[in-house]
């Protein structure tokens, strides 16, 4: 499925894995929490890059250790409305200081794709029906933004002085 | 609140995307503004109308489509139920407003 | 007819230039337009079908769109209910060009309009972008609106203005990108005063500013609280939350929220649900564990930016004046009409020589909270004149001009009065809240603006209501209780029984710091009884009443028995 990465499609060099799916002898591969459990030590020692997969009811906290080995975590919308991942996106980036890959998927309209670029999340998974420019578009539809950014370390007193949109790291 | 239609003869009701402007299914399937011009429907041709209508939700004419339950009176045709009644006359406190401006409404 | 950039005889600004209003700077307006630019592109975007009305629905209803029984109804955000004479022209100008001439006040201190055109609200979102207003999270599962105190910067007992900490949140909250997709909707009240006539602890977050014992101010905070279906009454999870760290705190209340909030039912999305279904014990020890990981330095509120925004909200230029007017006094003595409005109407201000008049929006008979554009002008002009161009919605579904001259209260009364705006009831039997109900609502099971109007005129005496005294009555047309029928001292709550229009009455309800939720009194009644059933509540306490007592005193000794016996004893 196409990936976005600022607006763009990029290659991926992911392969989303269903659980009963065969590891592939070459390659990055993301697998569901339960698979991460319960093959972590196998997925660690395969030498290749590794992501895991959260359902929207599983907080970020259950990766809180396992950081460091994960290229990518992919956040599920299995409903737009459900948004536990902008938590789970923010809790990722500032409680954990994680700093790889986090990408979305599911399902998810161009008007939230800035909200999950200012909390940290790099790519959004588009299926190839519901691609076109609203998605680059909503990137600069808004160009103020209230709140203190991600990457901001100065105070909340700048309220109302964060004007740049989030430029993802 | 949206009251489930259960009855043997429904109508199909929607507002209008543009305007909001509460319409009903009518005769040949075209949307018209006043319930007494609402088309009944019996038994299978409840739902067939139900899919013509939601296939006007999907060309973005309509939005909010749902059957009530109605009755056929000499002035036409009847919602049963308050609520419908209401979407069909206008505010009860601004005679002035609505659907009972511009043609004949059902009593309350 | 008036015009828009009306300048004060006395200077050259805007007559309306010493209203404590937030004023937009660059970065505001910027972003004010740019969201109204979105939106036009939104709304085309769903005209061509290029996204789904599933998907547009949460769109609009961020933009303070909804679809009702007749047509869109439009929610314009007021900012913790504070408008100048500029805004309130604009929003005549709205109600005559795009709408069908009028308005509706509600009780979240917002006004809404009911037949918009989808076609339309772009232009509508841009005209009121021009007088530094908008709709936004006046709907939608985010935080909504700020609401607080409509007597703020007037009342005596005010410790802090609430304003600046609520337009502190508006901006916080403005677009959120963490908290915009919430389980359900968030309503945060302030008060800044210990007196709470922001009704606190009825919202989700309830905020009570305070002094600790080192004199510094912060908030207690309350949690949980609303009304719906299932009704709470907030839990303080804070005694005390110093100002800087208001900020941080509520994202953590928010974090939590919107991570175990109830998201597989929408009777039980509300933050209230969750906090008593896990226990306030746990949920406040949650919050608190959050709270203490957020990096504070990102999230303290510098008193460098507190002071700047009170800037936007400095007291007007009130004149030295002698705390007793003589022109007023004697203006009373000689209009007795004025005399019991003044007795309803006004409320103490904190400079000598000056009063706070509520605005009476519930005309005997008449729909409440419902204004024409003829009477926004109106007001607008009076406000300018006699209250520097500054007014507030009431959560009560009321105006109030904060800061008159006791000496041009008589005035005022005969300016409101010749538009229908001079009804000497606030506080009184037909102050009533009211929801939209059946008339315009989708979800409402019953109408409730013609019973409200049925009662007002059942009790259209005035100097019988002036002796009947403090007494709310308040109508929610469904279980969803937008009408506050929890807290009302006499609250109708409409039920769907097969098909017709069924109420309950509900008994000692209080939105004040003695917050209590009214209990049903008994079964419902139909809409030819109803109005009969209250004058039988009314007239029982008449019969009840000690010297002095108000209505839910009365109650408060009496209990609900004779009551009921009086309501079902005879059948």
């Amino acid at each position: 499925m196409p990936v976005l990465d600022h607006g763009r499609e990029i290659e991926d060099r992911w392969t989303d894995l269903a659980d009963d799916a065969a590891l592939p002898a070459e390659g990055g591969v993301i697998v569901s929490l339960e698979r991460w459990r319960a093959e972590r030590d196998a997925l660690i020692a395969r030498g290749q890059p590794v992501g895991v997969r959260l359902k929207s009811n599983q907080l970020a906290t259950e990766l809180a250790d396992d950081l460091a080995h994960l290229g990518v975590v992919a956040l599920e919308f299995p409903k737009f409305r459900d948004g536990r991942a902008f938590s789970a996106a923010r809790e990722l980036r500032e409680r954990f200081g994680y700093k790889g890959e986090i990408r979305a998927f599911g399902h998810i309209i161009p008007d939230q794709y800035q909200f999950l670029t200012r909390l940290g999340v790099n790519t959004v998974v588009v299926p190839a029906d519901r691609l076109g420019p609203a998605w680059a578009h909503a990137l600069t539809e808004i160009s103020i933004a209230y709140q203190p950014a991600l990457q901001d370390h100065g105070t909340v007193s700048l309220l109302r002085r964060h004007l740049k949109p989030e430029v993802q790291g | 609140m949206l009251v489930k239609a259960k009855g043997a003869q429904q109508s199909i009701t929607a507002n209008r995307l543009i305007d909001g402007v509460a319409v009903w299914l009518g005769a040949g399937n075209q949307w018209v503004e006043h319930v007494a011009d609402a088309a009944i429907f019996e038994g299978e041709a409840i739902a067939q109308a139900l899919d013509t209508a939601k296939a006007d939700e999907k060309r973005q004419i309509v939005v909010d489509v749902y059957p009530l339950d109605v009755e056929a009176t000499p002035e036409g045709t009847r919602p049963l139920h308050i609520r419908e009644r209401m979407k069909a006359i206008g505010p009860s406190v601004r005679r002035d407003l609505g659907k009972q401006v511009t043609g004949p409404t059902p009593a309350l | 007819m008036p015009d828009t950039t009306v300048t004060n005889p006395r200077s050259n600004q805007p007559a309306d230039a010493h209203a404590a209003v937030y004023r937009y700077d660059e970065f505001d307006k910027t972003f004010i337009f740019e969201r109204v630019e979105q939106f036009r592109a939104q709304v085309e975007r769903r005209l061509k079908g290029e996204i789904t009305e599933e998907e547009f629905k949460p769109i609009r209803l961020m933009n303070g769109l909804y679809l009702q029984l007749h047509a869109y109804m439009l929610r314009v955000a007021v900012p913790y209910g504070m408008l100048d004479s500029t805004k309130l022209r604009r929003l005549a100008r709205i109600a005559r060009v795009y709408d069908k001439g009028y308005g509706h006040l509600t009780t979240r201190q917002n006004i809404q309009f009911n037949w918009p055109e989808l076609k339309d609200i772009p232009a509508i979102l841009h005209e009121l972008a021009e007088v530094d207003m908008h709709a936004i999270q006046t709907s939608g599962n985010c935080i909504r609106n700020v609401t607080t105190d409509q007597f703020c910067g007037a009342a005596a007992d005010e410790l802090v203005d609430p304003r600046v900490y609520a337009e502190i949140l508006r901006q916080w909250s403005t677009l959120h990108p963490e908290f915009t997709f919430l389980p359900r909707k968030f309503k945060i009240a302030i008060s800044g005063a210990p007196n709470d006539r922001a009704a606190v602890q009825i919202h989700d977050v309830g905020l009570i500013a305070r002094k600790n014992e080192a004199g510094e101010i912060g908030f207690t905070v309350y949690v949980g609280g609303g009304l719906g279906r299932t009704p709470y009454l907030g839990t303080k999870a804070r005694d005390f939350v110093p100002v800087p760290e208001i900020l941080g705190y509520l994202e953590a209340v928010l974090r939590t929220y919107n991570q175990l909030g109830r998201r597989d039912n929408i009777y039980k999305a509300r933050i209230k649900i969750t906090v008593n279904e896990m226990g306030p014990d746990k949920f406040i020890g949650l919050i608190e564990e959050e709270y203490a990981r957020l990096p504070r330095q990102k999230y303290d509120l510098d008193p460098a930016i507190v002071e700047a925004i009170e800037q936007h909200f400095t007291s007007p230029p009130w004149e030295n004046l002698p705390a007793v007017s003589e022109k007023f006094e004697a203006a009373k003595a000689a209009d007795p009409a004025f005399a019991r409005w003044t007795r309803s109407n006004l409320s103490a201000h904190r400079a000598p020589g000056y009063a706070i008049a509520t605005i009476s929006v519930k005309p005997i008979g008449g729909i409440p909270g419902d204004i024409e554009a003829e009477q926004m002008e109106a007001v607008a002009d009076l406000a300018e004149r006699y209250s520097f161009g500054e007014l507030r919605v009431s959560h009560e579904q009321n105006l109030v001009l904060a800061h008159v001259k006791q000496d041009d209260l008589y005035d005022l009364w005969l300016g409101l009065d010749k538009v229908g705006l001079g009804t000497a009831n606030a506080g009184l039997i037909s102050d009533i809240i009211a929801c939209p109900g059946l008339d315009y609502c989708a979800l409402a099971n019953t109408r409730s603006i013609p019973i409200a109007q049925e009662i007002s005129e059942r009790f259209a005496d005035l100097d019988r209501q002036h002796d009947l005294g403090e007494l709310k009555i308040k109508i929610s047309g469904c279980i969803n209780a937008c009408g506050h029928h929890h807290v009302g001292h006499i609250g109708i709550l409409g039920v769907d029984k097969k098909g017709e229009e069924f109420f309950q009455i509900l008994l000692g309800g209080d939105a004040t710091n003695t917050a209590a939720l009214a209990e049903i009194v008994g079964p419902g009644f139909s809409y030819d009884e109803i109005v009969n059933a209250v004058e039988t509540v009314v007239s029982t306490f008449v019969g009840l009443r000690q010297q002095g007592e108000r209505f839910i005193d009365t109650l408060a000794r009496t209990g609900h028995a004779p009551f009921k016996e009086a309501l079902y004893a005879r059948a």
